[in-house]
């Protein structure tokens, strides 16, 4: 589904991502974790098609296709999906005309009819209720004076919403206390498929207690520098960064 | 509704001005000039009672004393007075009541605007009062009206066929003398609509007029009447659009409200003359005087307006608060874009005791253009326990547009409580970032944005301007970002 080529990433003339290879297939959940500044939240912008990082290098195929070259909304309409790390309020607009918005433009890329006002709230209930988010705040403006957790909640209702086939959650997991972690966490099981693939970015090995990657990954210095299963999270958690760290450099 | 709504914000996508063609239509025109002949030859054609030309010719004779006003934050490029025509009309076979008499251009030109005057298809029930240039071409639902009692009609035939009533209340809210577009248009305007409510009557239908600018180097001077007598209702609305053309127009209309007792009158404002090319070549010049007077008491005013037209608009709708207990409200969205510029806001004056006043502005600047909130909210010596609260939001597209607010307050009795807040934001990356994640275009996204920017103002006008309105935010916006 996605292959990442010896990426190279810059901003403002300083490489963040310094040659980075990963694959991911159909069915699949990474995680990608590593210290603060390493790279990790880079990497999700630059794949959701933020224009204030620089590709110096490198190549990114999604479902075979050149990614770097769509625009960010083509990549959304494609079923990538970023689960923002401080997601954006907009004032003013309903996330139930938000989403109905959003809704629509995949359901026209996918040459669907848009669905009926009474559809659309049929399965905003449905949505809901898979994610447990509290129907309130879909009344609300976007994100507007959502607290820290709500924030993320809604994030996860919004990917129950668009379905997609590649979701990237970039650090949904902090700040989150732990019933809203296991809300998020059951979210994206909820949407795991065979079809579907997630990529699930980390500082924190709890979150995998309830998200059972099938990769780990660690980035450090823009770089993939050890991958493994389950258990390389635990070791993480046990161990700290400190030794990947060395490893690295030595 | 909202599905509606989606539909059509959806069609809009990659449209500039979509009003900018011309209906090649003969024309009676007189001779461009203005002096007092052309006056009395403007009254003749119109086959006006002798106090509409004594009214006129008052008016042009003050007009002559006077200068062009110099205060608002505009650049006004000097008009030439003399190189305009004051009269031009659509040349119809006769002035007629039947449909089947309109000349077919007129009628192809209106439904172009989608403005449907065939009465039979008209599903939404609003009663349409058409004004191409100089004169009225067709009025619908006249009959219907009238069986209640309320005069709807074009401002020519009411001083035709009710001149008593127009005696007794034109120039009683915008006198001539008030200021020079104000004289101007006393001098020499052409046509407009009337509307007159009686005792108790409350309008079932929305009323409507539909100004289009169509001959070239034709100045409109409209005049709108609306009178409500005691306990009555009337929900007005005004639509405007003209050709695209390299040269400026001149737009200057009046338009006067009179609620009696008890009596509520909304009016509700569409304009989107043209407002110039991108390079800010042609567009309308939009000078127009708009007030109501809430005479008797308990009587309330409301103004919306979204304003997206004109190369240059000056225009503050606001209310006298003569009665006791009235009420004055005017929600406003100005949107400017690309070199059009905007002086716009209310004047609340509060005379009569327990009066209250709310203004919403809501400014929308982008491209390298100029918006500015000008209002003023008086309070007289007996109006006690006035109330006001004014709220004057202003959004930035991009960084080489520009929004001011100027509120003049001015109280003379001290149990009044005026309050004014006001804020500026602007649509940020992050946000526009956001939408596009989730598959929406950057052009949708400052729709969407927008929209819910102005939601507290579009609200307030009737719902089959809402979505036009809407439309017009959108269209108007593109291409502002990016």
């Amino acid at each position: 589904m996605l292959k990442i080529k010896d990426l190279r990433v810059e901003i403002e003339d300083q490489e963040i991502i310094k040659g980075l290879n990963l694959e991911v297939k159909a069915g699949e959940v990474h995680a990608i974790m590593g210290p603060n500044g390493s790279g990790k939240s880079t990497l999700a912008a630059v794949l959701a098609g933020r224009d204030m990082f620089r590709v110096t290098g490198g190549k990114v195929l999604y479902n075979g296709e050149d990614l770097l070259e769509k625009s960010p909304e083509q990549r959304a309409k494609e079923g990538l999906f970023l689960g923002f790390q401080y997601p954006i309020e907009i004032p003013g607009v309903s996330m139930v005309n938000f989403l109905k918005t959003a809704v629509n433009e995949l359901r026209k890329h996918r040459g669907q009819k848009p669905l009926s006002a009474s559809d659309f709230l049929k399965m905003m209930r449905e949505k809901k209720e898979l994610v447990e988010i509290h129907s309130s705040l879909t009344n609300r403006s976007v994100n507007e004076g959502f607290s820290g957790g709500e924030k993320k909640k809604n994030e996860i209702f919004q990917m129950a919403m668009l379905e997609p086939r590649l979701a990237i959650l970039d650090e949904t997991d902090s700040g989150l206390d732990i019933d809203a972690l296991r809300i998020v966490a059951n979210g994206v099981n909820q949407l795991k498929s065979k079809e579907t693939a997630s990529i699930v970015i980390t500082h924190y090995q709890r979150l995998l207690d309830y998200i059972i990657p099938d990769f780990v990954h660690v980035l450090y210095d823009g770089r993939l520098v050890k991958s493994g299963g389950k258990d390389l999270a635990l070791l993480l958690e046990e161990k700290g960064y400190e030794w990947i760290k060395e490893e690295a450099e030595s | 509704m909202k599905k509606e709504q989606d539909k059509i914000l959806g069609e809009v996508t990659g449209s500039e001005y979509k009003f900018g063609f011309y209906t090649d239509i003969e024309q009676d025109s007189i001779a461009k000039g203005l002096n007092e002949d052309v006056i009395k030859e403007i009254s003749a054609r119109k086959n006006e009672p002798q106090f509409m030309l004594d009214f006129r010719l008052k008016a042009y004779r003050h007009w002559l004393t006077m200068d062009m006003p110099g205060w608002a934050k505009l650049k006004i490029p000097e008009i030439d007075y003399q190189s305009l025509i004051y009269y031009s009309a659509p040349r119809q076979k006769k002035k007629t009541d039947s449909l089947d008499e309109v000349d077919p251009e007129l009628l192809e030109t209106f439904n172009k605007l989608g403005i449907p005057l065939e009465e039979q298809k008209h599903l939404a029930g609003v009663a349409v009062d058409a004004v191409m240039d100089s004169v009225s071409v067709k009025t619908t639902f006249k009959e219907t009206l009238a069986d209640l009692g309320i005069i709807f009609c074009s401002f020519s035939e009411a001083v035709r066929e009710h001149p008593d009533l127009v005696k007794k209340y034109m120039g009683t809210v915008v006198p001539y003398t008030d200021n020079y577009f104000a004289a101007l248009n006393s001098a020499v305007f052409s046509d407009g609509s009337f509307c007159y409510i009686p005792k108790g009557v409350r309008c079932p239908m929305e009323l409507s007029t539909y100004f289009r600018i169509n001959a070239a180097n034709t100045g409109q001077f409209e005049r709108t009447l609306v009178v409500a007598e005691d306990n009555s209702y009337v929900s007005y609305m005004e639509g405007c659009t003209a050709p695209q053309r390299d040269e400026n127009q001149l737009h200057a209309a009046i338009v006067e409200i009179v609620a009696m007792n008890n009596a509520h009158v909304k009016y509700a404002t569409v304009q989107n003359w043209y407002p110039g090319n991108k390079e800010g070549k042609g567009g309308i010049y939009n000078f127009v005087t708009k007030r109501g007077i809430c005479r008797g008491d308990n009587s309330k005013i409301s103004w919306a307006q979204v304003e997206t037209g004109s190369a240059i608009t000056w225009k503050y709708p606001g209310c006298i608060l003569k009665g006791n207990n009235s009420v004055g409200e005017f929600y406003s969205v100005a949107v400017t874009n690309n070199h059009q510029q905007a002086d716009t806001g209310t004047k609340m004056i509060h005379i009569g005791k327990n009066t209250r006043s709310v203004i919403v502005s809501k400014g929308i600047s982008a491209g390298k253009s100029n918006n500015s909130y000008r209002g003023l909210v008086k309070v007289l010596r007996g109006a006690e326990n006035a109330r006001n609260f004014s709220q004057c939001d202003s959004l930035l597209l991009g960084d080489k547009c520009g929004a001011h607010t100027f509120p003049y307050i001015e109280t003379d009795n001290s149990s009044a409580i005026v309050e004014h807040e006001a804020t500026t934001s602007k649509i940020g990356e992050d946000q526009i970032f956001y939408c596009n994640q989730r598959g929406i275009a950057t052009e949708d996204a400052i729709g969407l944005i927008v929209n819910g920017y102005a939601k507290e103002v579009l609200n307030k006008l009737p719902m089959e301007f809402a979505v036009e309105a809407q439309k017009l935010l959108q269209i108007t916006l593109e291409g502002s970002v990016g």
